[in-house]
């Protein structure tokens, strides 16, 4: 728990998003925050703001950290996660592979 | 009560110092780090801050607003199932579940899974399984996952592997036969790696945690080297996490190279280039808390070689921060006013870009 104060807060704010840029990017920490910041259209230091983030959030329909009845499941919000961020996840391929879907930019 | 400020031991247990005490120990601790690792000691600015943060008065403290970082969990659904022994509650869960509620209710920003024993000789046996676990699993996560597995190249050797044992043989004076059999207990290691690491990447799991790699010494690191390097052939994109398990790498066989360097005695900052050539991602420096030493102490030794790993790196690093590493104490539940100090030093001092 301690841990977490100093952490994004993943999918509550852009931790997850960060996570996957500094990832796939291998970038720094800075660096990553930029590219998702610059992906998002908002300064730096609104990607730990839960105001800013929950709504932006449900509007691009990238999950939120509540459950909302009729939003989008795991899997489609990583889908408009990879248009947001640009680049493939792991899981959406494989899901795009095997039910003969391509991929829309 | 003699001095005003609560500090930890290495081991936990609480001790009251003084602000002279706490700043001795600080310079002790970068002392002893520049003496084992050859590493710069930090400067007296670095230093101050840390005695700053030591020294503040609340229970807990935690970065400056913007100096946040990627969190990522050891070990993933089983911190909430399995027992002490991994310090976890044993929370009869569902692997599933108990992923979610660390991605929905604790928010950590990278989720791991694991098979309930994580080594790699006790994974690779129940692979089908995993591979069905790791479809459901991220068909129901948002954020990234890795796939966590430890390489644990001791469960090859002598009584429970089919290898000689290389400390056993080295009590004989049998040295080439010690190493002989190292080499192909880490051969094997190589192929098991190989084969599960392809199984689950194939069903689009994000990526790899590699957790305590080199636990048995130096030639179990350059086996995960060598794997991190193939499995970029098939999958150049997979999220590669190596973590590491000692400050320094064991030479158990002593002469076995990656990228023409001996690994044997490697610190972080030697660790990571290595691990940068193989094609990692993130790399997780590891610093051995000493329990007869104080938080202070054993804070600012972590800091100082972690500080000089993240001044050489280009790739991020995610520095482990656990029991017993990091600077923070070797006990079963982690006091929190340790934790969170330790936590700030590493990312504001050292400058980490992940726990």
């Amino acid at each position: 728990m301690a841990h977490l104060t100093a952490g994004l807060q993943c999918t509550r704010c852009a931790g997850d998003l960060i996570s996957r840029a500094q990832f796939h990017n291998k970038t720094k920490i800075k660096e990553s925050k930029k590219f998702v910041a610059d992906k998002l259209g908002i300064d730096t230091f609104d990607l730990i703001d839960e105001q800013i983030m929950r709504e932006l959030r449900e509007e691009l329909g990238i999950g939120t950290i509540t459950a909302i009845g009729g939003g989008p499941t795991p899997m489609e919000a990583k889908m408009n996660i990879e248009k947001v961020l640009g680049f493939e996840i792991a899981s959406c391929k494989r899901f795009r592979e095997n039910t003969g879907l391509s991929r829309r930019v | 009560m003699v001095g005003n400020y609560k500090m930890r031991m290495g081991d936990g247990s609480r001790r009251w110092m003084s602000k002279e005490e706490i700043i001795d120990d600080v310079q002790a601790g970068v002392n002893d780090a520049v003496d084992c690792a050859e590493v710069p000691a930090l400067t007296d600015d670095d230093m101050g801050r840390i005695v700053d943060i030591l020294c503040e008065k609340n229970h807990m403290v935690t970065v400056e607003e913007g100096n946040e970082v990627v969190i990522t969990n050891d070990g993933g659904p089983l911190k909430l199932m399995i027992d002490s022994g991994s310090s976890a509650p044993g929370i009869d869960l569902g692997r599933v579940q108990a992923t979610k509620v660390l991605e929905k209710v604790f928010s950590v920003d990278t989720l791991e899974t694991a098979w309930y024993d994580a080594s790699m000789k006790e994974v690779k046996p129940n692979i089908g399984y995993e591979m069905v676990h790791c479809q459901d699993l991220m068909s129901n996560t948002v954020a990234p996952v890795l796939y966590m597995f430890m390489p644990n190249l001791g469960l090859y050797y002598q009584p429970t592997g089919m290898f000689g044992n290389p400390p056993d043989l080295m009590r004989d004076f049998k040295i080439e036969e010690a190493m002989d059999q190292a080499e192909k207990a880490g051969d094997a290691l190589y192929e098991d790696l190989m084969y599960v690491t392809d199984k689950i990447l194939s069903v689009g799991v994000d990526g790899l945690d590699f957790d305590t790699t080199a636990s048995a010494g130096d030639v179990e690191f350059v086996s995960c080297l060598k794997a991190v390097e193939n499995i970029r052939k098939s999958y150049p994109d997979a999220y590669i996490q190596m973590g590491m398990s000692a400050e320094n790498i064991l030479g158990v066989h002593g002469m076995v190279e990656y990228d023409g360097k001996v690994v044997a005695g490697m610190y972080p900052h030697e660790q990571v280039k290595v691990a940068e050539k193989a094609g990692v991602s993130a790399f997780g420096p590891v610093v051995n808390t000493n329990t007869s030493k104080s938080s202070a102490w054993n804070i600012a030794r972590a800091v100082t070689i972690v500080k000089e790993c993240e001044r050489v790196s280009t790739i991020p690093l995610q520095v482990n921060m656990g029991m017993g590493v990091g600077g923070t104490p070797m006990f079963e539940t982690p006091p929190m006013d340790a934790i969170s100090r330790a936590d700030k030093a590493m990312v504001e001092v050292a400058g980490v870009d992940g726990i």
